[in-house]
């Protein structure tokens, strides 16, 4: 069996038509440390003995289930039942491609008007698409909707925005020839993003609860933004939130936009996840994405057809109001089994529990000497100030086999001010049990 | 009032220095249904050949280009509403934006109500 189709000679050429000499040139844009330096595997191997090293390597990592897990910022564990992944699993579901063809995708795209559903109650607003890729390029599609619905150029993202979100609002800005006013990173919720808008900005990007868990009022933020003729974009990483805050929309927000995945999708190493997008009705011409309508066919009976995305794609062309060209189905399929599941009572019963299994963690640990709670307010992530580099506490932790959150150094390098910052999420599925040996064992390393 | 008309099926009215601009009945028939119009800003200076409007039909989605050189003083914008007066009424109610004229002489490039009925009689 040829496992490498390629010959020496195969890839040369292939090489040679693109104008590079090596696979490392072909891959230079691909920073040194973080490739792959070789896995020194024997080049021939009995299955077994295949199966047996490799599942020797896969041992290094340490599984989110295997150990008490506290990390989020901005990808969450939460219970998903199995009921969830078995329907998704269903051939009509899985299979299916792309639901252009009403006459046959009726399940498919009834699921997404659910989804669209959902969402729109979830956020407070009028309308949402049938999903974007994840939330991070969902707030940069937002930042852009704002500059065609303003006709102006210069998004303000409060400091408090997830630094992933903030670097692709970036980049596709800057691609966009649009000016960004990113706010420093705000750990304490001091930061004044009223002081930021004027009657040039197009919208303003606050995230609630914010990367380091603060719960943000927006109203007075909404209400200074539509005094200049701005929008607010308002973003949230954690999705079981809104089971317990009040929704952005009946804050005031234009846009609300966020990640999916807390719902119904699993942690899978990052990926893929589903992004929501939801705004006023009167700004679903310049909303991005599909947009399932419900119809009544030529019978009256009533029907389900995408409706405006086909406009982008097929009809607006080069004039489509974005590049996104698909959603992701199967996760928004997900999302809405898991939310069906749970109903409005169950969602905010989940929502209670993530929210008393922080605070409880965060009243353990704030116990530990020298460590301090940022936070006045927060949902199930909060922020601590350690007395030492909080990437080393969480070394540390992971080698006593706990997995204590995200050092804030890491999504923010080079500003020692936050070194000692530690982002810690609690939410249903940590035990007790998970919390005290935490908290136990924070205070050893810390010792 | 003199009407003018272009090769791209726009017409153009001329009431002393102000030009109201909209599609021909041929073009809208063409179009089919139109379910949505883009209004350029109140202000906007426009080079003759520019982008005017974008009309979009169940079909496609079109540009409607400044038959002339002028600067936007009024947009239609009932028709943010009701883009279907673009099909009912192409030549009155239908129009999308009145210019202010900054080069006048411009018109005489344009086809009059004859010429433009030979031209489309040739499409």
């Amino acid at each position: 069996m040829r496992f490498l189709p390629h010959s020496e000679a195969d890839r040369g050429a292939m090489l040679a038509k693109i104008g590079v000499a090596s696979i490392d040139e072909l891959f230079a844009d691909i920073p040194a440390r973080l490739r792959v330096k070789g896995l020194d595997l024997p080049s021939v191997a009995g299955e077994m003995s295949v199966e047996r090293t490799l599942g020797r390597m896969a041992a290094k990592n340490v599984p989110a289930s295997s150990v008490p897990f506290f990390v989020g910022a901005g990808a969450y564990k939460h219970h998903v039942p199995a009921s969830v992944d078995h329907l998704i699993q269903r051939s009509e579901f899985l299979t299916s491609y792309t639901p252009y063809q009403p006459e046959i995708t009726q399940g498919t795209l009834q699921v997404l008007f659910e989804f669209q559903t959902q969402v729109a109650n979830l956020t407070g607003m009028e309308v949402a698409n049938a999903s974007m890729y994840d939330g991070s390029t969902a707030t940069a599609e937002a930042v852009l909707m704002a500059h065609r619905v303003t006709k102006r150029k210069k998004a303000v993202l409060a400091g408090g925005l997830h630094p992933h979100y903030r670097a692709v609002v970036e980049t596709t800005s800057a691609m966009a020839g649009d000016a960004v006013v990113a706010l420093p990173p705000d750990p304490t919720a001091t930061e004044d993003i009223l002081a930021a808008i004027d009657g040039e900005t197009s919208c303003v990007v606050v995230q609630s609860p914010s990367f380091y868990g603060h719960l943000i009022d927006l109203a007075p933020i909404a209400q200074k933004a539509h005094s200049v003729g701005a929008l607010l974009v308002a973003v949230f990483t954690e999705a079981m939130s809104l089971g317990l805050v009040e929704p952005p929309g009946a804050q005031g927000a234009d846009i609300v936009v966020g990640e999916g995945q807390s719902i119904g999708n699993p942690l899978t190493f990052g990926g893929p996840y589903v992004g929501l997008f939801a705004t006023r009705q009167k700004f679903v011409r310049q909303m991005p994405g599909r947009l399932c309508g419900e119809t009544v066919d030529a019978e009256g009976r009533r029907g389900f057809v995408l409706t405006l995305s086909t406009r982008e794609q097929h009809i607006r062309r080069d004039k489509a109001t974005s590049n996104i060209c698909t959603n992701s189905g199967l996760c928004a399929l997900a999302f809405t089994i898991h939310m069906t599941l749970l109903g409005e009572k169950g969602l905010g019963r989940v929502a209670r529990i993530n929210h008393a299994n922080a605070v409880e963690l965060a009243e353990m640990l704030v116990e530990v000497p020298g460590v301090a709670l940022l936070n006045d307010s927060f949902f199930n992530e909060f922020t601590l100030r350690l007395p030492k580099d909080a990437a080393e506490v969480v070394e540390a932790l992971a080698a006593r086999g706990i997995l204590a959150g995200v050092p804030v150094s890491r999504l923010e390098p080079g500003r020692p001010e936050l070194a000692n910052l530690l982002v810690v999420a609690s939410t249903e599925v940590n035990t007790v049990e998970d919390r005290t040996t935490f908290a136990a064992a924070l205070q050893e390393v810390l010792a | 009032m003199t009407t003018y008309f272009t090769k791209d099926h726009e017409w153009i009215r001329i009431d002393g220095d102000i030009a109201t601009v909209g599609i021909t009945d041929f073009a809208q028939s063409q179009l089919g249904d139109v379910v949505y119009v883009e209004l350029p800003e109140i202000g906007k200076a426009l080079v003759k050949g520019d982008e005017a409007a974008v009309v979009e039909s169940v079909k496609a989605a079109s540009e409607v280009f400044a038959p002339v050189s002028g600067v936007v003083e009024a947009v239609n914008a009932s028709l943010t509403e009701e883009p279907g007066k673009i099909n009912e009424s192409p030549e009155a109610e239908g129009w999308f934006v009145k210019l202010k004229l900054t080069a006048s002489d411009e018109l005489a490039e344009l086809m009059d109500e004859e010429a433009y009925k030979v031209f489309v009689e040739t499409l």
